[in-house]
């Protein structure tokens, strides 16, 4: 422990604390911008300076470790006095249309302004970029409102490996993005939207894809149909003032009828179906390179929900592309199936439905747009909004969300279990399956008796667990003494390390979960702001209490399910689900 | 009038470099401390512009204990208007490799590396040249030290030594946060010995005649020579060793045409200084006027009256404009909004007073940027405004 004075009392903090932490454990604030705990530590801002006794110049409290006997004003006329001038100089390269900016009233630089109270504006002139990027179904850049805290570089970089947000140029004219002459929307972003959560301000933002659903739900001629993802009921809330981690399943439900769709389905009702042909799937491969080497199957195989996840590895792993699970995400196959099962059971011509997808993933934007998402010309799902979006909307119509009363989804594609509701965070898809696979395998619920994979949950990078199989049913009896192997990762920093395992072969999985975001779904590119290591627990929680509040926590006991396979599917992984449930992989890779 | 030291040429830097060998082999097969309290009683202060003494800076890195530590000359030589690194590596270049490489042997690394500004891809063979013959020399004797030349990306600010190390490393170069310093946490994230060139010059002159001739020269907190770029209006442009400590009124003296109005010191990043001040000025690291902060200090810029001073000012911020790395807000927004300032009170649309707002302006930059670029735009800014108020305005 070391000794530091701030603002003339004395503390103790651990050695190595920055004078940031230190004034913040000790409840002194002191007003900052680029910073994010954990995360991002680059003291570029400069909003942060404080005086420390004898030294030449002031120092940027977020990367100054303190020192023993070190002496700090964090509220001196001379550091009131820069932080204005400071800020002032972000201000004056800035184009200050709150009113018509998409994060009026939820940016971090009016927040600032909230904090230091400028008067006036002295330093005006001139504005250094006002590049506007569309190019991308998922991600605009508008380099105007961007104030250079970089960010989404480094969550690019460092988080995601992907590499692609990066300072260009020198001086005035520096601009982040990716190089000069590249377009997002032709580059390797992954869509992950992971830069658009931590941006502060207007710079970076999801495709809006809101005119296009209010114009469906005006349309008189089409039937809209929204479904909604798990993570989403775990995040909305957020945006009307509820503490982090409060599920707003059934204000939701309602307040997406008072919105005017006509069907609301629940995407958990696909991830329940997602398990039935991905575990299928999964044991087919097993017994293929168990018991019959002719068939090319490969192991591991890896979950396939999150399109930004499958856009980094066909960029770059797409010699592993076989590894993928060939199922599509979850509502993908809802919206599939809301044209073909729905469409004939309600005598609905399938072209005058409308899917809207509430997703916590900007990717998904994207995912909707590849040619294999559409069936005789039409798409498997019209629009996707985010769950930031769908809060606009209910804003936007002026629905008193907070005192709605609750709501329900709709039959016959809005019931699911607690297995899909952990869809929703990392480790719960490999959960999920495993809740199903083991029991069709050996007829037994999974040892423990919760049906929680405990090692499997959690914020840490990569997670593992192995599964012992003894006693199966007859027709496993392959698996007889097999110790399962599972790999559990969230960020594509992880899901790299994984693929380089699978490269090299020397990975010793059977199984790989992989999604595209830090924390999973929860903390999507399409959530909520701000997002940090604790909200996320939060929402996890949240996620975990929705599964274990339901009377059935299995897939395969889903009713609904099981009365689609009989009523049209037939069987898992049959003809049916092939053409409407599974996809293909394209290499996007240059060499 | 004047200070009591009068102008004094010295001869030591561009003196012959044909004794390196013996110098080395001396040098290599004294202890370390031995060396480190030589260069200490030398009072050697680095001659890239922050003036850290460098007996100090090569203890600090010896005593890390890593195994591997780098030791760097910073030849990226940026300061517009100045190239006396580029005489020395072109004339006395094994000089500069000896020192490297007692350097080596004092803070224990065999690897050094010279950081040569991307125009100077000209010196690149006859160094090399060098190089070959030094190793060559260096495995006859047993010692273990190789250097290569790493080519400098064009940047100005690839000078700055943090920045020049993210270069190094493949990565775009902005300079780091500083802690840690070079001395623990420099290229590779390993110890390292940065030196601009000139600097090892010197201590090469040390080792060959000891602190004392070295000492012997200069005055209080300002030892030895130092080579100046003079240039700008005056009849004889060029390099020059001159004994530290002398008054600006007896370099005007030597150097001026006659008519000199004001002396920039230190580059643009440097201080001007008005005629005024001649007098009151010496050159050195202890007068407030030199030594802190000039990037390769040893730019001498004179400027008689017919020169705007605006002008002056203008191609400074223009400058800065362009090279700061853009990290930073102070700097990278401040250098802009400063020209745009300027811009509008030389048009008059801006009132005089406005200047006084600039000068706050600058002093945010001076208190907050984060490396030595943004932070010494301060320096000619108000020593331009404040002095040739009326040039800013009419
Ligand atoms: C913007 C900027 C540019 C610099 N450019 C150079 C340069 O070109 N050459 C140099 O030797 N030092 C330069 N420096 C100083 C170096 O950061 C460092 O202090 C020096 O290399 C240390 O060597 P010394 O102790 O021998 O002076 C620069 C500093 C700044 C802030
Ligand atoms: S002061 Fe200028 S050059 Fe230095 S880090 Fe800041 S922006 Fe870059």
């Amino acid at each position: 422990m070391i000794n530091i004075t701030i603002n003339g009392k004395v503390f103790q903090v651990e050695e190595g604390t920055t004078i940031f932490e230190a004034a913040k454990q000790n409840n002194i604030l002191i007003p900052h911008f680029c910073y994010m705990e954990n995360v991002h530590q680059i003291g570029s801002c400069r909003i942060c300076v404080v005086e420390v006794e004898g030294g030449k110049t002031l120092m940027a409290s977020c990367v100054t470790p303190a020192t023993e006997g070190m002496i700090v004003h964090t509220n001196s006329e001379r550091v009131r006095d820069v932080r204005k001038v400071i800020f002032e100089l972000m201000l004056s390269d800035h184009p200050k249309e709150c009113l018509s900016c998409w994060r009026n009233q939820n940016c971090e630089l009016q927040e600032l302004g909230n904090l230091i109270q400028l008067n006036e504006f002295r330093y005006e002139g001139a504005k250094s970029k006002d590049v506007i990027d569309s190019s991308s179904p998922s991600i605009v850049r508008d380099s105007s409102k961007c104030i250079l805290c970089r960010r989404c570089v480094t969550v690019c970089n460092e988080i995601q490996g992907v590499g692609l947000m990066n300072p260009h140029h020198r001086g005035f004219s520096t601009f982040i993005g990716p190089s000069e002459d590249e377009l997002l929307g032709e580059s390797v972003c992954t869509n992950c939207g992971q830069c658009v959560l931590v941006c502060p301000v207007g710079a970076l933002k999801e495709k809006d894809s809101t005119v296009a659903v209010w114009e469906a739900l005006y349309d008189k001629t089409k039937t809209v149909v929204v479904q909604t993802a798990p993570a989403v009921r775990a995040a909305l809330g957020e945006v009307f003032l509820y503490e982090p981690g409060t599920l707003v399943t059934g204000k939701m439900a309602a307040a997406l009828h008072q919105l005017g769709f006509n069907y609301v389905f629940d995407t958990n009702f696909a991830a329940d179906l997602t398990i039935m042909e991905e575990g299928s799937e999964f044991l087919e491969r097993v017994k293929d390179v168990l018991t019959n080497k002719d068939k090319k199957s490969v192991l591991p195989m890896i979950t396939s929900c999150s399109p930004g996840w499958i856009k980094f590895m066909e960029h770059r792993y797409a010699g592993q592309l076989p590894h993928l699970s060939s199922c599509k995400s979850p509502h993908m196959m809802l919206g599939a199936l809301t044209k073909s099962y729905f469409a004939e059971k309600m005598n609905i011509d399938p072209a005058k439905l409308f899917v809207v997808s509430v997703m916590p993933c900007t990717a998904k934007k994207f995912e909707i747009t590849r040619p294999e998402m559409f069936k005789d010309g039409l798409a498997d799902v019209d629009a996707v909004i985010t769950t930031r979006e769908l809060g606009r909307m209910i804003k936007d119509a002026g629905i008193d969300f907070r005192n709605l009363p609750e709501g329900e989804f709709d039959s016959p594609l809005g019931l699911s279990t607690g297995a899909a509701d952990i869809f929703g965070t990392t480790g719960g898809v490999m959960e999920a399956a495993l809740r199903t696979v083991y029991e069709l395998v050996t007829g037994r619920e999974l040892p423990g008796g919760t049906l929680h994979i405990q090692p499997l949950a959690g914020l840490n990078r990569i997670k593992t667990a192995s599964i012992k199989i003894g006693n199966p049913l007859p027709e496993y009896s392959f698996l007889d003494g097999v110790t399962v192997k599972v790999a559990v990762t969230s960020g594509l920093r992880g899901a790299a390390e994984l693929l380089d395992q699978i490269k090299n072969g020397t990975s010793p999985y059977h199984f790989i979960e992989i999604m595209g975001c830090p924390g999973g779904c929860i903390s999507g590119g399409g959530q909520p702001r701000p997002v940090n290591d604790a909200i996320r627990t939060q929402r996890m929680k949240a996620i975990y209490r929705e599964d274990e509040g339901k009377p059935v926590r299995k897939s395969h006991e889903n009713s609904d399910v099981m009365l689609l396979y009989r009523d049209f599917l037939g069987m898992p992984l049959g003809h049916k689900s092939h053409e409407l449930l599974h996809t293909i992989y394209t290499s996007r890779s240059k060499n | 009038m004047g200070s009591v030291y009068q102008l004094k040429r010295v001869d030591f830097i561009f003196k012959d470099e044909k004794d390196w060998k013996v110098i080395l082999k001396n040098s290599i097969s004294r202890p370390a401390h031995e060396l480190i309290n030589e260069l200490i009683s030398s009072e050697l202060k680095g001659r890239g512009g922050a003036g850290f003494p460098t007996g100090l800076k090569w203890k600090l890195t010896a005593e890390e204990n890593d195994l591997v530590k780098y030791v760097i000359c910073n030849a990226d030589e940026g300061e517009p208007g100045t190239f006396k690194d580029r005489e020395i590596l072109s004339k006395v270049p094994l000089k500069v490799l000896t020192s490297m490489a007692v350097c080596g042997h004092v803070i224990r690394s065999n690897t050094g590396y010279i950081y040569l500004r991307g125009e100077y891809f000209f010196l690149q063979k006859d160094l090399n040249k060098a190089i070959s013959e030094f190793e060559e020399y260096c495995r006859e004797i047993n010692f273990d030290f190789s250097i290569r030349i790493f080519m400098g990306s064009g940047a100005y600010i690839c000078g700055e030594e943090t920045a020049l190390f993210e270069s190094m490393e493949g990565k775009r170069g902005e300079p780091r946060n500083k802690p840690p310093f070079p001395s623990s946490y420099g290229y590779m994230g390993k110890p390292t010995v940065i030196n601009n060139v000139e600097t090892l010059a010197h201590t090469y002159t040390i080792f060959e005649y000891g602190a004392k001739r070295f000492y012997d020269l200069g005055v209080q907190y300002s030892r030895g020579s130092k080579l100046f770029s003079v240039s700008g209006d005056t009849p004889k442009p060029g390099i020059y060793e001159l004994e530290l400590g002398m008054s600006l009124f007896d370099f005007v003296e030597e150097f001026g045409d006659g008519d000199t109005k004001a002396v920039q010191v230190g580059g643009a990043s440097g201080f001007l200084v008005p005629r005024k001040r001649f007098n009151e000025t010496t050159i050195g690291f202890q007068g407030k006027l030199t030594g802190i902060s000039l990037p390769t200090g040893g730019s001498m810029m004179l400027f008689n009256s017919s020169r705007s001073m605006y002008n002056v000012l203008d191609n400074y911020l223009e400058f800065f404009r362009e090279e700061s790395c853009g990290q930073c807000t102070p700097c990278r927004v401040g250098c802009q909004q400063l020209l745009n300032g300027i811009k509008a009170v030389k048009r008059g649309d801006k009132n005089a007073q406005y200047l006084d707002k600039l000068l706050r302006l600058t002093e945010t930059m001076q208190n907050t940027a984060k490396c030595g670029l943004g932070q010494s735009v301060a320096n000619s800014f108000s020593a331009i405004v404040e002095n040739f108020r009326e040039e800013m305005i009419y």
